[in-house]
């Protein structure tokens, strides 16, 4: 086995990296359903390019970390730990980031969206005062492309076409605006985003 | 100095990845004013910090970067933030529009229709829009949490009554998407309109008030304003005296003690692309006969 690739690994240039990788996730959250290339590192299994390179970009100690379902791997745990430093946060911790008092930061939630489909209700979708503290999920699919549901709303000109895996619960997640969870679908190395704006009609 | 002595883009990564959480976080919520930890940049509040760490957190090696002040290139605003990335980040710059990957500017937008490509960041001294007619931070929140608006309505009322018109004519509120009124940064309500279903990705920074805050493209940016009352752009009601173009916003230039002026494009590379290809103001000359 390639210890490298098990170990997974980080930006060799990072702050060039970071930039370019940036870049690519801020024009794909400004443009809901553009799918665009994200591969700059090869992350652990069963971590995607693309999913990776999100949380590589993003995230940091003051981030917390969700690995759901069968993302949570110790080789996962450990590349976050060495490359990122986030804090991991298990399933039931993400109650006290959602509840009120102390005001939750950013929380990235990151797997298949399977595994992540069980956990929406628990993630942080912000406070009316402060809705940007709201959990970001990076979620993976096993394909991606501009087929499919239909999505409109800021950033899209007209109407754009999304395979998403389900419609109702972004309905939903829009119905709440400003509150709500923003997501980055990926899929191999691709990457394309849903935030809470965009408006989901289903094909 | 050696600009090897910096971190590509002057801040350092966790910097970075704060600003562009915010900035992302900014794009999903639009017109809504994200925190952020602001950090001291090496030129004083007023002079666009903001702007600077929004651009700097969204700068890649291949950007082709424009800066402008009022519309112009080559105010010192400009050039100090120009030469700033220009050596911190040793991207190439540019003064024209079209060619230009990011545009960071200061209270104009160009009159050159962006392109999706490109990135607008504009800098912003008070990024809220509420905070004259309420000073207080927790109350504001509270106005924008419950879509609380009136009170910006009574102030445009009061502007009717007192001047008969609307006499805002500089950072007009805004709605964005029928949700979070939005300051547009103190750029003349000429511009307003090109803020709504614009092509091009649009960031406001403001640093020491610590506010981010963005406009996707194709976004639905409406001017408040009365049904009786219509919003209205407003400029001098001159052409340019240098290109004579009618339908830019000017600058007035007093031109001697006796009370004579001319009008000139705010926007020096608008200004001056129309002069290269041949048009002519009233006071101007030909750009083919001056002496170089």
């Amino acid at each position: 086995m390639n210890m490298h690739k098990t170990a997974g690994g980080g930006f060799k240039d990072a702050p060039v990296e970071a930039a370019r990788s940036f870049r690519i996730l801020m024009n794909a959250m400004a443009r809901p359903g553009s799918i665009s290339q994200l591969d700059a590192i090869e992350p652990p299994d069963p971590l995607s390019p693309a999913a990776g390179t999100a949380l590589l970009t993003l995230a940091d100690p003051t981030t917390p970390v969700f690995l759901a379902g069968a993302a949570d791997t110790e080789t996962a745990r450990n590349w976050v730990a060495f490359h990122i430093g986030a804090p991991i946060i298990e399933p039931s911790d993400l109650r006290s980031f959602a509840g009120r008092g102390r005001p939750p930061g950013e929380v990235f939630a990151v797997g298949a969206w399977a595994d992540l489909r069980g956990h929406l209700e628990a993630l942080p979708i912000g406070r009316p005062d402060y809705p940007d503290r709201s959990a970001t999920l990076i979620a993976d699919l096993p394909t991606i492309a501009n087929s499919g549901a239909k999505l409109s709303g800021p950033g899209i000109r007209a109407i754009e076409a999304l395979s998403l895996p389900e419609t109702e619960v972004f309905q939903e997640n829009n119905a709440r605006f400003p509150l709500g969870f923003d997501v980055f679908f990926t899929s191999g190395s691709l990457v394309a985003a849903l935030p809470r704006s965009t408006r989901v009609e289903a094909a | 100095m050696n600009a090897q002595a910096y971190n590509f883009a002057y801040l350092d990564e966790q910097t970075k990845r704060m600003i562009r959480r915010a900035i992302l976080k900014g794009l999903a919520i639009p017109g809504y004013q994200v925190p952020f930890a602001s950090r001291e940049m090496p030129m004083p509040y007023g002079w666009g910090t903001g702007g600077v760490q929004v651009t700097a957190a969204c700068l890649v090696p291949e950007d082709k970067l424009k800066v402008i002040d009022q519309g112009a290139d080559d105010t010192t605003n400009a050039v100090s933030i120009r030469k700033f990335f220009e050596k911190t980040a040793g991207v190439e710059v540019t003064e024209a529009t079209g060619e230009a990957s990011l545009i960071q500017t200061r209270h104009r937008i160009p009159e050159q229709d962006l392109s999706k490509d490109q990135i607008l960041v504009y800098q912003v001294p008070i990024p809220e829009p509420l905070r004259f007619l309420e000073p207080r931070e927790t109350e504001t929140r509270k106005m924008h949490e419950l879509e609380e608006y009136g009170l910006m309505h009574v102030k445009l009322y009061e502007d009717i009554s007192r001047h008969g018109e609307i006499s805002t004519s500089y950072a007009y509120p805004v709605k964005v998407e029928g949700r979070y009124i939005m300051d547009p940064s103190p750029i003349p309500k000429f511009d307003n309109p090109k803020l709504s279903d614009s092509s091009a990705i649009q960031l406001f920074g403001a640093g020491r008030e610590q506010r981010i805050y963005a406009l996707p493209p194709y976004t639905d940016v409406q001017s408040l304003d009365f049904e009786d009352y219509p919003f209205e752009v407003s400029k001098a009601p001159h052409d340019c005296d240098l290109c004579g173009a009618k339908d830019t916003y000017l600058d007035e230039v007093i031109t001697d003690d006796a009370g004579s002026r001319m009008y000139v494009c705010s926007d020096t590379d608008f200004c001056s692309t129309r002069r290269q290809n041949g048009h002519v103001g009233r006071l101007g000359t030909p750009v083919s006969s001056e002496v170089a």
